[in-house]
């Protein structure tokens, strides 16, 4: 296994990825479900305020490598982690680590839209409540300001009141965005956010996601490779060896699509496998 | 071209008589034959209750063993077990619901062992809950014949029908709401209050209802553990008559009972209507609210 660490040597792209500060690190993770193993032995640095793409074929592992990063793993049953996690000083796998305040700064965002069965504005007002945030003009405020980040408020700002399952499929995976940034977050793990979309729906929603850079730190996961060209900052390319997913190259978007060293990068890339 | 297309197997399938029209010629007989039934029950409860009803029937406490008179204290009796019933059912049912659909999964280990005996007890005959209430609320517990001791007869008897149904109302709510609650970092407290329980009301609600029905249908478990007295209740503890007993009695005991008997009947299908269109129709109002509706 040579292609385990992370790529931060050669072409002059990567470097940046090198000098930038990594928001999160994992070492050596690995997760099983039971007998059956998601992913083994993925070392990754995500750098701060940049979007990192993670793709590969169906059943590398990449979604269940998204939620160790929130721990939403706790709730599978059977599921067990080994390695580390670091989100800066914070050891994120240790039993003692809140939850709640960990899944505060790294919001995750599902395939499948998924707004609460209430209305537009109380999804957005009842995990801010919840949050410790009671006032209402200042509620109000946070709730125009991220429909606002996500395109929205001039498409619902009459009609808040409205079921959020009234909105269009686009619409409302725009509205989970705005519901994870209402929490202000400081990453956003997006799993596959536009594969449930029509075309022009997920336009607007990768428009959005890449506006969103610099602010946050994005960790998206896509089966959609051009996707990932257009909005990438870097790309992680997980494959499946021995029945297990692994991360096979780490590099700037430039050096995976342009100058792979792995030669399945080139294939996969290229359209010849995956 | 066009012509061959109209010679197309598909298009010109024409369905063999004999070969069609019997099955679903039996098909819907049978369904006829059980709508006319019930049609026919009700026609005949309505035809011959109808003259009885009046303010002083539904207000009037029972005379001559039920001959004349009213139902007044019989009805408040039956308003009164069933709020027993209801008032223990409800809080404990949802709690079993919550735990057997939240905390266990589906067939292992000690929630098999709950949603099994649940499964029998639910086809257990009312006469054995009776014995049951007998023995244990108005024995053992002292309760005597009365309005308590039948009220949480009811109880049992309702448990295992309103768990299952609301257990399998929390179960078909979809995964992502748990999912995306989990994201946003919402404790499993307020998940559950907030979201998981209103979205739950549809299966709570059917269980109520077929709850509701079994109980104020129930005569045999009644006569045991609430009684007959057909007095107006002062206390929970005093013995009360329920609608049913009531129908029980002047059909089976009372010569020339027949006529209030098919007026309290007439009442208690009323009733059952009336409880089952509420409960919908709070559903509705619920899931509208929510946006349910556009699923």
């Amino acid at each position: 296994m040579t292609t385990l660490q992370p790529r931060f040597n050669s072409s002059q792209a990567s470097q940046r990825l090198d000098s930038s500060p990594s928001f999160i690190q994992t070492e050596r993770l690995s997760l099983y479900y039971g007998a059956l193993s998601a992913f083994e032995q993925v070392t990754l640095s995500i750098p701060v305020g940049q979007i990192t793409a993670v793709v590969g074929p169906s059943g590398c592992g990449k979604s269940s490598f998204l939620t160790c990063l929130n721990r939403l793993t706790d709730l599978i049953p059977d599921c067990r982690i080994s390695g580390r996690i670091w989100l800066g000083e914070l050891d994120v796998l240790d039993s003692r680590t809140d939850t709640t305040a960990l899944r505060r700064r790294v919001g995750m965002i599902l395939q499948k839209p998924n707004p609460f069965p209430l209305s537009i504005w109380r999804n957005l007002a009842f995990p801010l409540r919840e949050h410790g945030v009671r006032d209402r003009t200042q509620i109000d405020q946070i709730v125009e300001t991220v429909l606002q980040d996500v395109g929205l408020w001039d498409e619902v700002k009459d009609r808040l009141k409205a079921p959020a399952l009234s909105l269009s499929g686009g619409q409302q995976q725009r509205l989970c965005i705005a519901r994870a940034l209402a929490l202000q977050p400081e990453a956003l793990l997006l799993d596959e956010p536009c594969s449930a979309l029509d075309p022009l729906s997920s336009g607007i929603v990768e428009d959005l996601i890449a506006s969103l850079r610099w602010r946050y730190t994005l960790l998206i996961v896509t089966h959609n490779l051009a996707q990932a060209r257009r909005i990438a900052d870097n790309v992680a390319l997980f494959w499946i060896e021995q029945n297990s997913g692994r991360l096979i190259e780490y590099g700037s978007v430039q050096q995976i699509f342009e100058a792979p060293e792995n030669s399945l990068t080139a294939a996969y890339v290229n359209g010849a496998r995956g | 071209m066009a012509r061959r297309l109209l010679r197309h197997p598909l298009l010109t399938f024409q369905p063999a008589i004999g070969l069609n029209v019997l099955p679903s010629l039996l098909v819907w007989s049978v369904a006829l034959l059980v709508t006319a039934v019930f049609a026919w029950i009700l026609s005949n409860i309505v035809w011959r209750g109808i003259g009885q009803i009046s303010w002083e029937f539904l207000t009037m406490p029972p005379q001559d063993a039920g001959r004349e008179g009213g139902i007044g204290p019989i009805l408040v009796s039956t308003g009164l077990i069933l709020g027993v019933c209801l008032g223990v059912s409800l809080p404990l049912g949802l709690g079993t619901a919550i735990f057997l659909a939240e905390f266990t999964t589906a067939e292992r280990g000690f929630g098999r062992l709950v949603r099994r005996s649940l499964d029998v007890l639910s086809g257990v005959p009312s006469i054995v809950f009776g014995l049951f209430g007998y023995t244990f609320f108005a024995q053992t517990l002292r309760l005597g014949f009365s309005i308590l001791s039948g009220g949480l007869t009811l109880a049992c008897m309702v448990l295992p029908i309103l768990i299952r149904s609301a257990e399998e109302g929390f179960r078909a709510i979809p995964q992502d709401y748990r999912l995306g609650a989990a994201c946003l970092g919402l404790s499993r407290t307020t998940t559950l209050w907030n979201l998981l329980l209103p979205a739950a009301v549809p299966g709570i609600v059917v269980g109520l209802v077929l709850g509701i029905g079994r109980a104020i249908a129930e005569t045999a478990a009644l006569i045991f553990t609430s009684g007959y007295v057909d007095r107006m209740p002062t206390s929970l503890l005093d013995s009360g008559r329920a609608l049913s007993v009531h129908i029980f009695d002047l059909s089976m005991n009372v010569p020339g009972g027949d006529t209030p008997a098919y007026g309290s009947a007439l009442i208690l299908v009323i009733l059952l209507i009336l409880i089952n269109g509420t409960a919908n129709w709070i559903a509705q109002r619920i899931s509208f609210h929510n946006g349910f509706h556009l699923h």
